[in-house]
């Protein structure tokens, strides 16, 4: 054995301890937020989404819902000055007001509708890579379905169809119009069809594990395999697709708004201000710079955190 | 003496990585005979393979960094020829054979196509020309009804006839030196025998030398005239391969020897295993860097990199202790 | 294979059956069609009763559906209200071919989308073009130059490109290239239409129409697939048999374009023919703000008024698409990869 009576080096090879012989294992979280850590990108990304989120929500410090709304004839399509920074729209709002309102709303929307396109999709990708069979025949025929009709279609014929019904809705001590509500359903009932698929093929390659037959084999009940066993393996995937799907979402209301369909004035979201803006490319450029630039901004960072939350999650994952 | 076709002297090569620098090969020197067969043995992660693509220059540059070093083929320094002077000596004088035939070989190209390919590289032959060289080469490695399967997929083939695949395309140009990186270690164990036998008759039909890398000391028995044992990025040991098995000069060399299965011996004896774990390589390496698991190291071991002592012809061995006696030279 | 085909496209059949009906009843809740017929005027409600006689609007959904699908020209219909029905219908339906006619200018609707299909595919077939050009060029060299100055710099290109809603990138390239342009003196671009009126179509004029709309087609897909190439280029540069191919000595633009090439571009042949069809009926926006006489405009201006027949054989011809692209992107996967085979 080792001469144990000579002093112990302290420094190469012979200065190590023995569990620093080894080259030390790091937890899976630790392995995440390492190489999330390294993606530049990512954490340019979430530096300045969060520089956003307070801008639009902290910007209620600044500016009241009553000034944001607040309209002035006299003063309409100005360009930016000291007293409207980001200049006033046709009715003579301030823009940036009307920014920091309408972030609130349009984040809201994405986040919410992510939700909805969330609970949809894992439920009808879960149960069809589960069950398998005619269950999951069925399932993707419906699922394909809903893919083949275009959504702008089904948006339009959505919006339409609801938008008279559902009033004003009061939340949270403040007034939206009820088109808020309609088209966070109307994104996530046209979306949840992608993540379905992604989640359904993650089932299908989990389902096959080993220690998915131990766990069948000792009895334990479907659902707990589902939700404790399978989900839980399936995460990284859903994980990175629900973060990008906030980013569609948005950009999907300023579509919808873009074509004056989306939610009414005079609840401000960043797409309803871009409204027929383009009737003012020459004139008024600050109509459609501010929130539209807005809306990159965020897409964007959202984009970046999607791609280093894939690289820190799922380093095998194919991009796109 | 017959000629040295290969000659490495002091190669260092080095990973760059996030957690630090990888010194995976710290001072190779040796040589390979024309016509010769050696073994590289050593455990997972002691160097072996990144040796070869050190000299071969495979390995990705900008993490990869060869810190020193000269290989020498046929008298001219590899690592100072351009990377087109580099492509003429790839798969036409020097040819390697690796591990997983599975994903060495290209899934949406036929074999004949990927067999053909250094035949219209290296040698300028035609279309006609290259497809019956491709029949050859097929029938010379043993895959039946060669003609037909020329257009076929690497997925179509067994495991076994895929490695066979590989070895023909290696073969293509007659290279004077074939690297084989543990050809049999994906495969059963029969079909590895069959592919030790295929090696060594081409070999002798070919006559070329053969550098076998590998980590079964069964399979170096076979068929290699000399081994070098590395471990941690060093060469620990180089003999001839009867007198390694007889009279093994280093103390890891014996400890593998020692934890062979071996069928002549008793049943109620424990298998013997190596005591603790293979080096961390993201530490620059002082002292020998078996010392912690060496039954004989002393202090010295554990403050100097013993130099492989040359114990006679064709003889070295990396340690301050002369394992004959157990007591240091 | 050729069963295989047969038996999708006969898998297809049902679904678009179901899908029709699906659309043409989302459809009826689009709003009434006679609302604004009179032109700006609203009609007057005898007028509306007639009018809805005359075009069959005033039977059950279900029935509207069916003499869509198969005419009218079997059975009788009451025109002047009496309550008798006598006189033939003349529609044969979809299945044989009519289409009907647009309840907005009484063309029929094969005219009418004929009109304006070829000025779409012009657009969308020069913008894939270009897409996959540009992709391929952008996404092979940063992946042969990853983490270089310029990768860098494309990569945060591309994601600002591919995170730009479509409509700010054209009212930006609207503000840059035609108003600022022309401010500055400088050959601008043009905004509206297909051709200057006083200049009459010539090929000239369509291409010099063309390149705002095309380059705003087109930036979004050439940011995102050019990503999606970089990436599957990584990955198969970094398999085990381009180390073979470069063991072998083979040059690095063989190892590169033919080795790697190949197997990276096989999804990406998969997503573009999944998104083609969309393109078909996408643009819609592209084609609003650049008042590009195509299938989008039309599109909306049809929908907005409720136009349920000219609608219904956008939505129809576009599903259709849908589902042959599909097949045909399973198709060309498996003809490409030699480990698939369908049976």
């Amino acid at each position: 054995m080792v001469d144990t009576t000579a002093p112990h080096p302290t420094s190469g090879i012979a200065g190590l301890r023995p569990d620093e012989l080894e080259t030390p294992p790091l937890s899976l979280g630790q392995l995440t937020w390492r190489r999330f850590r390294q993606h530049k990108m990512a954490i340019f990304g979430s530096i300045t989404l969060l520089l956003i989120i307070l801008y639009a929500f902290g910007g209620m410090l600044v500016f009241s819902e009553a000034e944001s709304n607040a309209v002035e004839t006299g003063a309409r399509l100005q360009a930016p000055t000291r007293q409207h920074p980001f200049g006033t729209d046709t009715i003579g709002r301030d823009i940036l007001a009307r920014t920091i309102y309408g972030g609130q709303i349009s984040i809201l929307i994405g986040l919410t509708a992510m939700l909805v396109e969330l609970i949809i999709g894992v439920t009808v990708g879960a149960v069809a890579g589960y069950f398998g069979g005619k269950l999951d025949s069925l399932l993707m025929r419906f699922t394909e379905a809903v893919l083949v009709i275009p959504q702008i279609f089904l948006l339009l014929v959505m919006a339409k169809y609801f938008a008279q019904s559902i009033p004003n809705v009061r939340f949270l001590g403040r007034t939206f119009s009820g088109s808020v509500l309609v088209i966070i359903f109307v994104i996530g009932l046209t979306t949840w069809p992608y993540l379905a698929r992604i989640v359904r093929a993650q089932f299908l390659s989990v389902k096959e594990n080993d220690y998915i037959l131990a766990a069948r084999a000792v009895g334990t009940p479907t659902w707990e395999i589902i939700v404790r066993h399978i989900l839980p393996n399936s995460i990284a995937p859903i994980i990175v697709s629900a973060t990008l799907s906030v980013a569609a979402a948005i950009t999907l209301e300023a579509y919808i708004s873009f074509l004056g369909l989306g939610v009414r004035p005079p609840t401000a979201t960043w797409g309803n201000m871009l409204e027929g803006a383009y009737n003012y490319v020459e004139s008024a450029w600050w109509l459609w710079f501010f929130p539209g630039l807005l809306i990159a901004l965020t897409v964007l960072s959202i984009n970046f955190l999607g791609d280093g939350l894939r690289d820190a999650i799922d380093p095998h994952s194919r991009a796109v | 003496m017959a000629d040295r076709i290969l000659e490495v002297k002091d190669l260092r090569t080095r990973f760059h990585i996030a957690e630090g620098t990888v010194y995976a090969v710290n001072g190779i020197s040796f040589h390979l005979e024309d016509g010769e067969t050696i073994a590289i043995v050593g455990e997972s992660g002691c160097g072996k393979s990144v040796t070869m693509l050190s000299i071969l220059r495979l390995l990705p540059i900008p993490p990869a960094e060869i810190t020193s070093g000269q290989a020498l083929y046929l008298g001219r320094d590899l690592f100072r020829l351009s990377e087109r002077e580099m492509e003429q000596i790839r798969g036409k004088e020097i040819a390697m054979v690796f591990q997983d035939p599975m994903t060495s070989l290209n899934p949406v190209l036929t074999i004949g196509r990927q067999i053909g390919e250094t035949l219209r590289v290296h040698l300028g032959l035609d279309k006609e020309a290259i497809h019956q060289r491709a029949i050859g080469l097929l029938d010379q490695v043993g895959i039946p009804d060669p003609a037909h399967r020329l257009n076929d997929y690497p997925h179509q083939f067994s495991g076994g006839q895929r490695q066979r695949a590989m070895i023909a395309m290696a073969l293509a140009c007659l290279p004077s030196i074939l690297i084989a990186d543990e050809p049999t270690t994906a495969l059963d164990v029969t079909i590895q025998a069959q592919i030790v036998e295929l090696i060594q008759r081409l070999k002798e039909q070919l006559s070329m030398a053969v550098i076998w890398i590998t980590h079964d000391l069964g399979v170096v028995a076979e068929m290699a005239e000399r081994v070098l044992v590395m471990y941690a990025g060093f060469i620990v040991e180089e003999a001839r391969v009867d007198e390694l098995y007889e009279d093994p000069r280093h103390p890891y060399t014996m400890a593998l020897l020692a934890a062979l299965p071996r069928i002549d011996r008793r049943r109620d004896k424990h298998l013997r295993s190596i005591p603790g774990a293979p080096p961390n390589l993201l530490v620059a390496p002082k002292g020998c860097p078996f010392a912690p698991r060496c039954e004989l190291a002393f202090d010295r071991c554990w403050d100097e990199m013993p130099p492989l002592f040359q114990l006679g012809p064709d003889r070295r061995a990396a340690c301050w202790v002369d394992v004959t006696t157990g007591k240091p030279f | 294979m050729t069963r295989y085909i047969l038996r999708r496209l006969l898998q297809a059949i049902p679904l678009l059956f179901v899908i029709s009906l699906v659309l043409f009843i989302l459809m009826q809740n689009m709003g009434d069609p006679l609302a604004t017929m009179g032109g700006r005027k609203v009609t007057r409600s005898e007028d509306r009763i007639r009018l809805a006689r005359q075009l069959g609007l005033d039977k059950p959904v279900i029935v509207q559906y069916l003499y869509w699908l198969v005419g009218n020209d079997w059975t009788k219909t009451d025109l002047d209200g009496d309550g008798v029905a006598e006189t033939a219908g003349v529609r044969k339906g979809v299945l044989r071919g009519d289409w009907g006619v647009s309840l907005v200018n009484r063309k029929p609707v094969t005219q009418v989308i004929g009109e304006r299909l070829p000025n779409t595919l012009l657009l969308m077939l020069t913008a894939e073009a270009i897409i996959i050009l540009f992709a391929l060029l952008i996404g092979i060299y940063s992946a042969l130059h990853q983490y270089s100055s310029m990768d860098n710099a494309l990569t945060a290109v591309t994601f600002f490109f591919y995170s730009m809603p479509v409509f700010f990138f054209a009212l930006l390239a609207m503000y840059i290239f035609a108003v600022n342009f022309r401010k500055w003196g400088l050959p601008y671009l043009p905004t509206v239409g297909m051709f200057e009126p006083a200049a009459g179509k010539t090929s000239a004029q369509v291409i010099w129409h063309m390149v705002l709309p095309v380059a705003t087609l087109s930036f979004g897909f050439i940011a995102g697939y050019s990503r999606y190439i970089r990436s599957t280029m990584l990955e198969a540069m970094g398999q085990d048999y381009i180390r073979t191919a470069r063991a072998k000595g083979l040059p690095q633009p063989e190892v590169v374009y033919v080795h790697a090439l190949k197997n990276a571009s096989l999804p990406i042949v998969t997503i573009i023919a999944l998104d083609l069809p969309f393109l078909l009926g996408g643009a819609i926006v592209t084609e609003r703000i650049f008042g590009w006489p195509g299938m989008g405009r039309l599109f909306l201006d049809h929908v907005s008024r409720s136009d349920t027949p000219v609608v219904m054989g956008i939505l129809m011809m576009i599903a259709f698409a849908v589902i042959i692209f599909q097949i045909l992107a399973d198709v060309t996967y498996a003809w490409l990869d030699p480990r698939i085979r369908y049976t």
